[in-house]
């Protein structure tokens, strides 16, 4: 009855197609949105997916904003693979951007590029104590690290807020929420002169190797990948199921922790009220576009990046509201989720069976 | 700190645990017939947007509610037929669920920031509701804070009693043997994901039309995962929701009255207790694995195909 069947073997071919399936359908969506919206669709297809990356800036602020989303989607894409469910990225962003901050307040007179090194190491610590409490729970008490790691971010967000409005507002700064502005020594240097990419797009590239070295070529990878594709067969062999969990959470903690230095660090200056745009969650997209491949994650957070900087010029140039972003975002999940039907199963055609002919 | 100020703490409590109540209940028949939807926050914020429009375009709070509902159990088909027809992995689905939630109910809801409507009517019975203390603490309240009670008994009972509740439970624990003896099993998920859905979007009405009667953008604020966590303390049964719900519903409440009771605690910390709580109730009901093993339904996240 059922028009579909079960393919023999995953189709490989589909793994790479589905995400451009997704990808198309939500491109036409966003056509039929725009038209709706009383835009013209090419028009606003040029500001919205052309326009951001045809010049030499753009390309900048493009690889500047995909810098959190790789960090913190190779992160989670390791995760993924083992089946541990890291969902509070945003929250490791944010306390990772805290912890680089308060070096980065405390060392004010200090002229070295130790401090800069020293914000980076913080932010990871930071990130990574804030993903070991539902690794922790996860292993100790059996909590689900989906529900923990996202009350944590709420938790990471009122700890920015409280520390923006007391302990860490700037003083002179006319009672704004916001920190003292970062020392010349504090901020990540600039990759190319006139644009605002950063030292950070260089470490997520190298986040990116070491992600595809560690998965594909080392046995704690290895570990991972069968916990995630047959958890029975990794128990029997004997691989530790926490070790994955402090494993997964630890990785994925401290890449969302860099993130959150690369921000205040970056673009951003100082610590604000908020540091990120809802990165943490948009990676989670960006490591299933990706494929839960390091680089293929990679070129996810391009596209991602791309919606956002997208969504701005919009917003700018057609008055369409900012929340867009976040509707395309959950609509490219949604497609590719169901593209990746297609993986697993087939269309089975229904032909009726010719008469065999007679032997001559 | 003075009676009144208690018995308003109190009475607030219970409007504050309504939403709770009526999302973790969908949530736990979802749950009990073997489906983990996380959407449960994106289908609020839908259901709250869309019950907002209702009721400011027709003045009537009853169709706002009605259209939540209805939103709720639209937005949520999206996630059945993905996970129950295309087998996508539920986790995913739900994930994509709550941020499609997100941004569409503020995309959608762009246009309403900073309107009003009137709150839902309150309870006026002509001699009881003036009781002193007993008059605000059980007859002053808006018709939903009753009504959640009537749902999780009537699920309760559905649940735990009937002929239905039986075969609902079947498809949770062993879809497969369910299948053999010739239920439904896909038909029936189906139903009781749009039956969560339903509820979630009444849940995301509640917060609008009767917690604060205005829209703000993601005004969830974590409610809709918090109702996750509830359907785990409360180990898949009814009845502990309402514990549960109105557990949590004071403490959400603790930091509006926080300066009231006197303490000295900056609101940030007073407004992570929500978060801090569920994850100690987590801790407290998971640690016993026999817990968890005993009640959490045995299909719980899997996919099933009929094939």
């Amino acid at each position: 009855m059922s028009r579909f069947e079960a393919r023999p073997v995953p189709s490989r071919l589909m793994m790479l197609v589905s995400p451009l399936i997704a990808a198309c359908a939500m491109l036409l969506t966003s056509t039929l949105l725009f038209y709706a919206l009383g835009q013209s669709p090419l028009h606003a297809f040029y500001v919205y997916f052309i326009e951001p990356a045809s010049t030499g800036y753009g390309i900048g602020e493009l690889l500047l904003k995909a810098t959190p989303l790789t960090l913190c989607g190779v992160g989670l894409a390791v995760g993924f693979r083992a089946n541990v469910f890291n969902i509070g990225a945003d929250g490791q962003l944010t306390m990772g951007a805290i912890a680089g901050a308060c070096v980065a307040l405390y060392f004010q007179n200090v002229e070295s590029y130790w401090v800069l090194v020293l914000m980076l190491l913080a932010g990871m610590a930071a990130g990574m104590a804030w993903a070991a409490i539902p690794a922790l729970l996860r292993t100790r008490f059996n909590t689900s690290e989906i529900l923990v790691s996202l009350m944590l971010v709420y938790v990471a967000y009122l700890t920015l807020s409280y520390l923006v409005h007391g302990p860490l507002r700037d003083p002179n700064g006319f009672n704004f929420p916001q920190s003292r502005m970062f020392g010349e020594y504090a901020m990540l240097p600039l990759l190319v002169e006139g644009l605002r990419t950063n030292l950070a797009f260089f470490l997520a590239l190298i986040a990116v190797a070491a992600a595809w070295f560690f998965c594909s070529r080392t046995f704690a990878g290895y570990r991972m990948k069968v916990s995630g594709m047959a958890g029975a067969a990794a128990s029997y062999a004997g691989f530790s199921e926490s070790g994955n969990i402090w494993l997964a959470l630890l990785i994925s903690g401290g890449l969302a922790g860099l993130a959150g230095v690369g921000e205040v660090a970056g673009p951003i200056g100082q610590l604000q009220a908020s540091v990120s745009p809802g990165y943490g969650f948009a990676a989670i997209i960006v490591a299933y576009v990706g494929r839960l491949q390091p680089l293929g994650v990679l070129l996810a957070a391009l596209l991602m990046s791309l919606l956002y900087i997208g969504g701005e010029s919009a917003q700018i140039e057609l008055q369409l509201p900012a929340a867009i972003t976040d509707l395309f975002q959950g609509l490219l999940l949604f497609y590719l989720l169901a593209a990746d039907f297609f993986i697993h199963y087939r269309f089975k055609p229904t032909f009726t069976p010719k008469p065999a002919s007679p032997p001559p | 700190m003075s009676t009144n100020y208690l018995v308003a703490f109190l009475a607030s409590t219970a409007s504050a645990a309504t939403p709770l109540i009526l999302a973790s209940t969908g949530e736990l028949v979802v749950e009990r017939a073997g489906v983990l939807n996380l959407g449960v926050e994106g289908m609020m914020l839908v259901g709250a947007v869309s019950g907002f429009a209702v009721t400011l375009g027709t003045g009537s709070a009853l169709a706002g509610l009605a259209a939540a509902m209805l939103a709720g159990l639209l937005i949520s088909l999206i996630f059945a037929v993905l996970t129950l027809s295309l087998q996508t992995n539920q986790v995913a689905t739900g994930l994509a669920l709550t941020m499609f939630g997100v941004g569409l109910s503020a995309f959608s809801g762009q246009s309403f920031v900073g309107q009003s409507v009137p709150p839902l009517p309150h309870l006026a019975l002509p001699v009881l509701s003036d009781l002193p203390f007993v008059g605000a603490l059980l007859f002053r309240f808006d018709g939903m804070v009753y009504l959640s009670l009537l749902i999780v008994l009537a699920v309760e009972l559905l649940l735990g009693r009937s002929r239905y509740g039986l075969i609902i439970r079947a498809i949770g624990e062993s879809p497969a043997n369910a299948h053999a003896i010739g239920y439904p099993v896909v038909a029936l998920r189906y139903a009781m994901v749009a039956f969560g859905g339903a509820m979630a979007g009444l849940a995301g009405a509640y917060l609008c039309l009767g917690l604060t009667p205005m829209w703000v953008q993601g005004m969830t604020a974590g409610r809709g995962w918090i109702a996750l966590a509830l359907v785990v303390f409360a180990t898949w049964k009814p009845r502990r929701l309402i514990l549960g719900a109105y557990l949590f519903g004071g403490v959400t409440v603790l930091q509006f009255h926080g300066q009231g009771f006197g303490l000295p605690i900056p609101s940030e910390f007073l407004s992570m207790l929500p978060y801090l709580a569920t994850i100690v109730v987590l801790v407290l009901i998971c640690r016993n694995p026999k817990t968890i093993l005993l009640n959490k339904p045995m299909s719980l996240g899997q996919s099933f195909r009929a094939d």
